[in-house]
């Protein structure tokens, strides 16, 4: 018998239960309701669907990406592949080892040494005693703590620390590798170290999933992904199309009845006094912009809500890479030095770019209200995700993009043989 | 070439797992199978729980000793010395100490177990493993402390000089039970400890209460015979009497009674396979829930 598939997933239902009195659910029930706020209310309903009639089979040897916003199941979905939680509904066959790397470190004890943990974490893992002993020198080499070897590890470093408990991750080797988040954990080496392992395991023929926020990276490393809204599969194709898909429906908020740049709070919470409840990007006349490309002339206009009123108060603009580089983070006070006083109720205000100065790609969208200088009311750096499309600034045909650079500016190159041409306005 | 390149997978799928995972509705799946195929993270967890347990203590391993010893020299005084206790017969310090060992085991591993799950929350939410094996590790990690405090018995047998009969053949048999038994108890408060923390309060209670009902201070023979059959529904009476009488029958010539230990053996029994279906039947809400 060949294996047909590396996964399968037919009419995957799972349902939790909201509401229940346990005092050991506090924590999941608080996860549960802040989503489920987040959705608007139905009064009453006291169970929620994470996954609902999910369906899909991943070849073997296949690299899927899997995105969609917080709270579309993503988590719930890996859980249930990983058998941590059962699903309420339908069934899931799997041929091949399954290992992930959301396991980095679980499992470590401060008061073992290295090698002892080594062997107890591959062995949570679902590593055989065997298998480890003998891979052992090579996971040492690569987490490069050979002379710690016999120290407990709550004397090292966090680095190392880290370094050591992905070593024992990534050799697992199983046949499929599921990768949630990695890129959340970690500075921007071990990030890269993360994803370099990925593409290895893919390369190397194995079926991966890989869970990301991150959009580049998805459509670098997976040539088909999956995406998820509210529990059920809202496309699944070529991950370019997908990331398409995502983006204009999920975070564009096709669902939230509106088309273009506008984004509503991710996680609106009523109890908060002060809160932005939108972002939108308009054109010169006013109008929400479908699409915000490099160059353009762009006005965000934030809206937010406030308590009470707050005199000589300040609100704050911030443009994120993935990675967490703030290219833009501009505020009325003291930066721009703009007085500004809340009223109680909605309040809006607009920061005008007559040139959107940063390059194609995707960034986060940061906002904040604040008392200048003195305290933060308000403050979400992941409001959210959005795209910067390819523009032409330079009328050149060659659109900067951010694997090259992040920002555009206005410049010129001067020599005797080269014509000028400033950037253009459209 | 094509036909030869799939009958290469073929080969080598016969070594890929198959997994199906689906909403289990009956208790069928015990999934002791699975509980065999990660034996090995059993022998690792029972292995971190006996190293982590004296780490950084001055006196290490000793501890498992010293806790029956000091506990017994305590017993000897107040209820042997001063309280004159009957102790059929026995040196009233290896009639407690023979006792001290199943019931430290037994209480050790009980407050363990009922919390192994709890403590490891971090593990449950993040890799998959039978859960069963977190209590049984703790239970077989109080197995070791157990084997310690044995060898500190046979020093003492030795030094009272008290003779083996054959009956020694059955110590074996009574410490499977107390283990059995902490094992059913352990699992079953341990799962519904994930559920109501209640149960960490209510475990030290249980256990003191359990020690007082149990004839680990008095002899069972200090029980009115009508109400024997009631009092050997606790399997520890059965065990403890057994495990006394098997070690220590040379001294006062006392017989296992068979009463006793098949009544221990039944209770145990059904204790736990109730505990291994309600287990399995929460098991699958753990992650959502710890």
């Amino acid at each position: 018998m060949s294996i047909p598939f590396a996964i399968r997933v037919e009419h995957l239902g799972k349902k939790y239960l909201l509401g229940a009195r346990h005092s050991g659910q506090r924590t999941l029930r608080d996860a549960l309701l802040g989503r489920f706020n987040g959705k608007g209310s139905k009064g009453g309903v006291d169970e929620l669907w994470a996954l609902q009639d999910v369906n899909f089979t991943v070849e073997p040897g296949e690299v899927v990406g899997i995105i969609g916003r917080n709270g579309a199941g993503k988590s719930t979905l890996l859980k249930v592949l990983s058998r941590i939680t059962e699903p309420t509904r339908g069934r899931v066959e799997i041929f091949g080892r399954t290992g992930s790397l959301l396991e980095v470190g679980t499992g470590f004890h401060p008061e073992l040494s290295g090698r002892e943990n080594i062997y107890l974490n591959g062995a949570i893992l679902g590593m055989r005693k065997n298998e480890i002993a003998r891979r052992f020198d090579e996971i040492v080499d690569f987490a490069g703590v050979a002379r710690f070897v016999d120290t407990p590890v709550k004397r090292y470093s966090s680095g190392m620390f880290l370094r050591l408990a992905f070593a024992v991750a990534a050799h697992l080797d199983p046949e499929i590798l599921i990768v949630d988040e990695v890129l959340a954990v970690g500075d921007a080496a071990f990030q890269q170290k993360c994803l370099n392992k990925m593409g290895d395991v893919a390369r190397a023929g194995r079926t991966v999933l890989f869970v990301s926020h991150n959009m580049p990276a998805i459509k670098h490393l997976c040539p088909r992904a999956i995406v998820l809204n509210s529990g059920c599969v809202a496309y699944d194709g070529a991950s370019h199309d997908a990331v398409k898909v995502y983006l204009s429906n999920a975070l564009g908020g096709a669902d939230r009845g509106s088309v273009g740049m506008r984004f509503e709070n991710p996680a609106p919470d009523a109890n908060r006094a002060f809160e932005v409840t939108s972002v939108e990007v308009l054109d010169r006349e006013g109008r929400l912009k479908p699409a915000l490309a490099t160059g353009e002339y762009a006005r965000f206009r934030l809206r937010w809500r406030a308590a009470e009123a707050m005199r000589h108060a300040g609100v704050e603009l911030g443009v994120y890479t993935p990675e967490g580089v703030p290219l833009i983070q501009y505020s009325t006070r003291p930066v721009a030095d703009v007085d500004l006083d809340f009223q109680p109720g909605e309040n809006s205000i607009e920061c005008e770019f007559s040139q959107f100065p940063v390059a194609a790609g995707q960034y986060y969208l940061s906002v904040g209200l604040t008392r200048p200088m003195l305290e933060w009311l308000y403050r979400e750096d992941q409001f959210a995700l959005f795209d910067v499309e390819p523009g032409d600034v330079f009328n050149s045909g060659t659109p900067v993009v951010s694997s090259r650079a992040l920002m555009v500016v206005p410049h010129r190159w001067l020599n005797q043989t080269t014509r000028h041409r400033d950037i253009k306005e459209r | 070439m094509d036909k030869t390149a799939s009958a290469k997978s073929v080969i080598q799928s016969g070594e890929i797992p198959h997994l199906v995972i689906e909403p289990t509705r009956s208790w069928a799946a015990l999934n002791l199978r699975d509980v065999w195929a990660y034996r090995e993270l059993l022998y690792f967890l029972t292995w971190r729980d006996v190293r982590v347990r004296y780490k950084q203590t001055a006196l290490g391993a000793s501890w498992a000793v010293l806790q029956p010893l000091a506990q017994m020299l305590i017993f000897t005084l107040f209820f042997g010395r001063l309280a004159k206790m009957p102790s059929d017969g026995l040196p009233y310090p290896l009639f407690a100490y023979a006792a001290l060992m199943p019931w430290t085991f037994f209480s050790n591993a009980l407050t363990t177990s009922s919390n192994s799950l709890v403590v490891s929350s971090g593990l449950i939410t993040k890799v998959y493993f039978p859960r069963l094996i977190m209590p049984a590790a703790s239970v077989l990690a109080g197995l070791v402390d157990f084997v310690c405090a044995f060898a500190l018995f046979i020093g003492l047998m030795i030094w009272y000089q008290a003779p083996l009969t054959v009956n020694v053949l059955w110590f074996p048999v009574y410490v499977a039970l107390a283990a059995m038994l902490a094992l059913g108890a352990g699992t079953w408060l341990a799962a519904m400890n994930v559920r109501f923390r209640d149960v960490r309060y209510v475990v030290p209670f249980l256990i003191q209460f359990w020690m007082f009902a149990s004839p680990v201070i008095y002899p069972m023979s200090l029980v009115p015979e009508r109400y024997r059959w009631l009092y050997a529904l606790n399997p520890l009476s059965g065990i403890i009497e057994g495990m006394r009488a098997s070690l220590l029958g040379g001294i006062n010539g006392a017989r296992i009674d068979w009463m006793s230990t098949a009544a221990a053996a039944t209770v145990t029994a059904a204790l736990l396979v109730y505990a291994a279906y309600d287990f399995r039947r929460m098991e699958r809400g753990f992650a959502d829930v710890i």
